[in-house]
């Protein structure tokens, strides 16, 4: 049995973990708010030009854009958001091993597909195992500008349009609530399910024409699917952090209740050997 | 005097709402002035200024990588980014001129040249804005 001291020891060093644990909850509940209401301030855009989007595409059917047809594929690109710190939960591990999986499953080689990502864990998990990695984007702020990803974004989308990849797949956690992330995968490029959209049903002019709007809005559209995914992503991370903090410090009560208790038990035993050992004493005295 | 709604929207959130008598700016295919009841229309902008007035007030606004959507009553702008003239950061987009200028000077391949091309025009269109 652990003596008073050692149990004396343990039970601190677990306080003082327990308060840093607490402060990292907080920390990461405020930023989380942050990063909610940054995908609120993201909505009205995205929706606007998805609008705008659906119905140029609906409206004319003979659009030949190569960021709307399918072709052969010969080179996937993956884009996985993973954090830059740890101490999240699983967020990092459930979505790196989705990936993973994804392309053990699809890919005998690494010719057949490339890897882009944001955050440090997700470079590392990949660069350990000698996947290619084309593009990183390491030390994202917290609340992350559109500015900061642009770079990313339109490389990645220019990537597409230059054949160097045939489609996009883009994988993140999906904040559902503070409790609950999903690990999501979405086919980024070609863009496939425009049709599907809610459309006003106005019908434009366009300045100049159909064909070259869209060569201009739908990277920019594509591009604003990332920032999307990015922010969502961004959300979830901290909410996973919350979630993951929250139940070290919950450990931390179990633990350090736990410790309390034989602590006291060790030191009732040892008031009652010492008892013990005085009438022992007496009693041989007699 | 009739007037339309004009919003302003970037993905870091919405810049400016509010009614104006006119909206003039630079689409990719040349000037554009739209006035209240204007047939619905989409149009790209160019690296420009928009300008919005109202009466004899008229506001400008910085807008890179965006489109113009026209409604009757009203006219959404949507850009990369957007920003009024005291969003301007004027060191940083001095810094950015004089960056993108050496590159320019230093010609290096296509892909960098037109990226400089581009940072450059940004930068002079939002030291103009403020200047």
């Amino acid at each position: 049995m652990a003596s008073l001291r050692d149990i004396k020891t343990k039970i601190d060093s677990t306080k003082k973990m327990k308060q840093i644990t607490k402060a990292m909850e907080m920390v990461s509940a405020s930023k989380m708010n942050r990063a909610e209401e940054n995908v609120h301030s993201f909505l009205p855009y995205s929706e606007k030009i998805q609008e705008v989007v659906a119905s140029i595409a609906q409206s004319s059917k003979n659009i030949d854009n190569p960021m709307l047809n399918s072709r052969d594929v010969k080179k996937t690109g993956y884009l996985v958001i993973t954090s830059d710190r740890g101490l999240a939960g699983a967020y990092n591990s459930s979505v790196l091993r989705k990936l993973h999986q994804t392309i053990k499953e699809k890919h005998n080689s690494t010719d057949e597909y490339v890897i882009i990502v944001a955050g440090r864990v997700g470079y590392e998990y990949f660069k350990k195992r000698n996947m290619p990695i084309v593009k990183s984007v390491l030390g994202l702020a917290d609340q992350p500008n559109f500015a900061d990803i642009k770079e990313l974004a339109s490389e990645t989308v220019q990537m597409y349009i230059n054949e160097e990849i045939d489609e996009l797949n883009i994988y993140y956690n999906h904040y559902i609530s503070v409790i609950s992330q999903q690990v999501t995968s979405k086919k980024l490029l070609p863009l496939t399910n425009l049709q599907e959209g809610t459309v006003s049903g106005s019908q434009y002019e366009y300045e100049p024409d159909q064909e070259e709007i869209l060569e201009v809005l739908l990277p920019q559209y594509a591009e604003s699917l990332i920032y999307g995914a990015l922010l969502d992503g961004k959300a979830s991370e901290h909410a996973a952090r919350m979630t993951a903090m929250r139940s070290a410090s919950d450990n931390a009560d179990e633990i350090i209740g736990d410790l309390t208790l034989s602590y006291n038990r060790a030191r009732q035993a040892a008031i009652t050997q010492e008892i013990t050992e005085i009438i022992g004493g007496v009693a041989a005295l007699e | 005097m009739k007037t339309l709604t004009v919003s302003v929207v970037t993905p870091d959130g919405p810049v400016l709402e509010d009614s104006f008598e006119m909206v003039s700016c630079k689409a990719e295919s040349g000037e554009l002035g739209i006035l209240p009841g204007h047939i619905p229309l989409v149009a790209p902008l160019t690296i420009s200024a928009v300008r919005l007035k109202n009466g004899n007030d008229s506001k400008r606004l910085a807008v890179s990588g965006g489109f113009l959507e026209v409604r009757p009553e009203k006219v959404t702008i949507l850009a990369q980014s957007a920003e009024t003239p005291s969003d301007i950061n004027v060191e940083r987009a001095k810094e950015a001129k004089s960056r993108a200028e050496q590159r320019l000077q230093s010609k290096q391949d296509d892909i960098d040249f037109q990226r400089a091309e581009l940072a450059l025009k940004r930068a002079m269109n939002r030291l103009d804005i403020v200047g």
